[in-house]
């Protein structure tokens, strides 16, 4: 049982590894613009590969 | 979003379509407003106007193309190109450093908010904004918020500039002056939402750490187990009551101040009777304590806040005469015309005001004819025409030609703002204190802490330990959680329910002053009538075209309101407007002239007899404009009743248990009309000027009535803001509102009766959430007075009583939304949720 000793703070500091996350997502301001990101999300393939290649017109 | 997408292929049928056949007016690939000629294409797409073409060829030539395939004809219709310069006041350091979010040598951040975002194609060409103009960096949008945050380098590009190209690509920014003032903070403060995580952290753990306990598991785990568990939970503990409780102990630390017994009270009592026995249960070493519950408790009440804050987050309700002027205007300046800011006007500065633009400030006219609209300030619908040399007063908007002023007074001294800033346009209403929670839980509180000093003084005669027991325990299981959380989460669904269907309420508390009005006031122009709108129907001979234009060139010379309604619904055709000869008008009768050599009489019956015409009796009816041609009748304009549809239901609906007023800053000639709408004990009040307005609304509170006032313009703030319930009725959602308590979408206005019965049975389910709330408490109570209450027992029933009052007020409010009449859910409705 006494195993049980070191899982315990075992499992609070992978937790706590997500409390972390979580304060950092709100830190990032994930959480002040839900409605956008959905959005972003239909377009977002095509931005990205177009930005690469402007990128690569821009560096040519 | 989704329905943009699907329409996709529509367009390319629609330009085949278009293609085959010339009768049919082509969509513009651009904006999709019809196209008027074939003067402006490209390959096979048509464009309405050069605007949307150089558009439509900016975007294609920097491959930005793929916004046509984001959305069906995604553009703004930008009939004109709006020259660059017209921003340059932004550049001004003053101006500049107020609206800049961030700003350093090399970069600068600006947030705009464009009203024009309106699809998913929008979102994408403003966050590619940075391969449309070198210098832009990352730009974001804000979809729910209408706002784009660019960032930029103000060595490459200046504020203007960027305002400039956002312009050009049919975007154009809103600067009105409240966007000087501060900005709105975000929906749920981080704060908020960091305390909410820390409690569900902890809940999580700790009911870990309780469950052996609970289960009797001790036996077989032995008392180290038990030990390191109750230090583990204090460790933990300690966060939840530092900062996640934070706001609880500092809300009631100020009501106890204030003498006051606010909701916060009984909860802060209940955290500290918590964890103090916990803390003395784990370092005496007697048990575990009750951390579970607690970091419960907390977790249950931050949500309940988390989703208060974000059903209330919606519009802008406070909003003044900054919302509604510009933030610039045009200055002549020997001769030449300068884009300036308004804060940088003085008194002597001459103004150019084109068609639609205000009048920021209290000015004489120097040059023009000035038709003054002054719907906004005074309600009276007719535009006022003003000579040279007459004073026009700020808030007008001139409806016509160009006009040239001089400034008289600062703008900060103008009659609209002098009139916004006296006391009682000013006055915020009492952060009312008295709301059903609040004087719920006064008595709760009593209570409480009469049965505890009870149940103590009971036990302590015979064990004075098992007192203690009893007084802490009946502290720790009466903590009003399911009573905190029945209002915002029965009051939260509620203004989301309505939100849905078009209602938007500033907040829950609205819902209770709602449900106690007993006298409903409104405004005429605007609220209960549209002020544009209805059909122009015509009886009589029938009319050939050019003859119709005649009419049109005629018509069109008078500003009277029915003209503009008859010019409105006569399109116009392409073909330049015939000459007007002889022109003259009798004001308030109608107008006469000479076009292409025949002579043409427009006006009431009345003046068409005197002049000589013959008239059926029939036609002697009012809101109509007659015609007639070389002396002969020829039949008459009917301009359909514009009062909104079902008005006479919502008044004869109200009228039944409420007393109801009409104040209208427009003159009477309609007195008739409405008398007839709201009866005989209605008051019905003409010319009303805002003041009086406001000063009617203060006269019947003084009788003790519970007043709402529905209005629509800036000359109802000051009513709306004295009343109980202001209720600001707008044409389209995100339209300027003056400051209110609710916002309505003029399509809703008959519903507001069904409004007010919806605000009295959301009162009734947080009554009947206090109910089962009490249900709870007295099981527990009857527990805890005995001093029998163990951490199970109240690890049970404080989420069961939480859970049961949220699950019920949700669904109860769902249910009722649904059967209130309030009308069918708007449209996308995701857009503003």
């Amino acid at each position: 049982m006494s195993v049980i000793l070191l899982l315990i703070p075992f499992s609070i500091v992978i937790a706590a590894g997500f409390l972390g996350a979580f304060f950092w997502a709100v830190r990032s301001g994930q959480y002040e613009d839900t409605a956008t990101p959905s959005m972003r999300l239909l377009t977002d393939e095509t931005a990205r590969v177009r930005r690469e290649t402007l990128d690569q017109e821009r560096g040519s | 979003m989704t329905a943009a997408l699907s329409q996709h292929p529509l367009r390319d049928a629609r330009s085949v379509d278009s293609a085959g056949g010339p009768e049919l007016a082509v969509a513009c690939f651009h904006c999709g407003t019809p196209c008027p000629d074939r003067n402006h294409v490209r390959g096979e797409r048509h464009f309405c106007c050069l605007g949307c073409q150089t558009v439509h060829e900016l975007l294609q030539d920097q491959g930005l193309g793929h916004y046509y395939d984001l959305g069906a004809t995604p553009g703004r219709r930008q009939p004109v190109l709006t020259g660059e310069d017209r921003y340059a006041f932004l550049d001004e350091s003053s101006v500049r450093d107020r609206l800049l979010d961030f700003a350093s040598d090399e970069t600068q951040r600006v947030t705009f908010h464009v009203p024009a975002i309106h699809c998913v194609a929008c979102v994408w060409l403003l966050e590619n904004l940075f391969r449309l103009q070198p210098g832009v960096g990352s730009s974001t949008v804000n979809f729910a918020r209408r706002e784009v945050s660019i960032q930029f380098d103000p060595r490459q590009v200046s504020l203007a500039k960027v305002a400039g190209v956002l312009d050009t690509l049919g975007y154009p920014p809103d600067l009105k002056l409240s966007a000087l003032d501060s900005r709105r903070g975000s929906a749920v403060p981080r704060r908020l939402w960091l305390q909410l995580g820390v409690a569900g952290f902890v809940f999580g753990n700790t009911m870990l750490f309780s469950l052996p306990g609970y289960f009797g598991l001790d036996a077989f785990s032995g008392p180290t187990f038990q030990k390191m568990f109750g230090v583990l939970s204090l460790l933990l503990g300690l966060p939840v009551v530092l900062f996640s409780a934070a706001d609880y102990w500092r809300a009631a630390w100020y009501s106890l101040q204030q003498r006051r017994l606010s909701i916060e009270v009984p909860i802060a009592l209940g955290i500290a009777a918590l964890f103090a026995q916990s803390a003395y249960e784990v370092l005496s070493g007697h048990g575990e304590g009750y951390f579970d519950s607690l970091a419960g408790l907390l977790f249950f009440l931050l949500s309940g806040r988390v989703f208060q804050q974000k059903a209330f987050d919606r519009l802008t309700f406070d909003r003044d005469y900054k919302a509604f002027f510009p933030l610039s205007v045009i200055r002549l300046n020997a001769g030449t015309e300068e884009r300036v800011s308004l804060a940088q006007l003085n008194v002597g500065d001459h103004l150019r005001i084109r068609h639609g633009e205000l009048v920021p400030a209290d000015a004489r006219l120097i040059r023009g004819q000035a038709s003054m609209d002054y719907s906004f300030v005074t309600g009276e619908a007719d535009p006022v025409s003003r000579q040279v040399n007459d004073v026009l007063y700020a808030g007008g908007c001139q409806t016509g030609g160009t006009i040239d002023l001089e400034i008289l007074k600062p703008v900060s001294q103008s009659y609209l703002t002098s009139l916004w800033n006296q006391e009682a346009f000013r006055k915020e209403k009492d952060d009312t204190f008295d709301t059903l929670t609040n004087r719920y839980s006064v008595r709760f509180t009593w209570l409480i802490l009469l049965i505890a000093a009870g149940a103590a003084a009971f036990w302590t005669w015979s064990d004075p330990a098992r007192g203690i027991r009893a007084f802490v325990g009946v502290l720790i299981v009466a903590c009003p959680c399911a009573l905190a959380l029945a209002a915002p989460f029965t009051l939260g669904t509620a203004v989301r329910v309505l939100g849905r269907r078009g209602f938007f309420l500033r907040n829950g508390q609205v819902l209770e002053a709602l449900a106690g009005i007993d006298s409903v006031v409104f405004d005429k122009t605007g609220t209960l009538t549209a002020t544009a709108g209805g059909e122009v129907k015509f009886t009589g001979t029938e009319l050939r075209p050019e003859e119709l234009r005649a009419i049109r060139a005629l018509a069109s010379q008078s500003s009277h309101p029915l003209a503009r309604r008859v010019v409105a619904s006569l399109t116009p055709d392409s073909e330049v407007a015939p000459e007007v000869e002889e022109f003259s008008e009798v004001l308030g009768q109608g107008v006469t002239g000479r076009v292409e050599g025949r002579e043409w009489w427009l006006g009431s019956p009345e003046w068409l007899r005197e002049a000589g015409v013959e008239l059926s009796a029939s036609a002697l009816e009012a809101s109509s404009v007659h015609v007639a041609r070389d002396g002969r009748y020829c039949g008459r304009f009917t301009v359909a009743n514009s009062l909104r549809p079902e008005t006479d239901r919502l008044l004869q609906g109200l009228a039944t248990d409420c007393d109801l007023a009409l104040l209208s800053g427009d003159n009477d000639r309609e007195a008739a009309r409405f008398r007839a709408l709201f009866g005989l004990p209605a008051t019905l009040e003409f010319n009303q000027s805002p003041a009086r307005k406001l000063e009617f609304i203060r006269s019947l509170q003084e009788q003790g009535r519970s007043v709402m006032m529905v209005g629509d313009g800036l000359n109802d703030a000051g009513a709306l803001r004295q009343s109980q319930v202001g209720v600001a009725v707008v044409e389209q959602i995100g339209a300027f509102s003056p400051a209110s308590d609710v916002i309505l979408e003029a399509s809703r206005l008959s519903r507001l009766g069904a409004l007010r019965k919806f605000a009295g049975t959301t009162l009734n389910l947080i009554r009947a959430s206090f109910v089962i709330s009490t249900l709870y408490n007295v099981i527990g109570l009857s527990i805890a007075a005995a001093g029998q209450l163990s951490p199970v027992v109240c690890a049970i029933l404080m989420p069961l009583s939480s859970v049961t009052v949220v699950a019920f007020a949700v669904g109860a409010v769902h249910w009722f939304g649904r059967r209130a009449g309030l009308g069918p859910v708007l449209g996308t409705g995701e857009e503003l949720s």
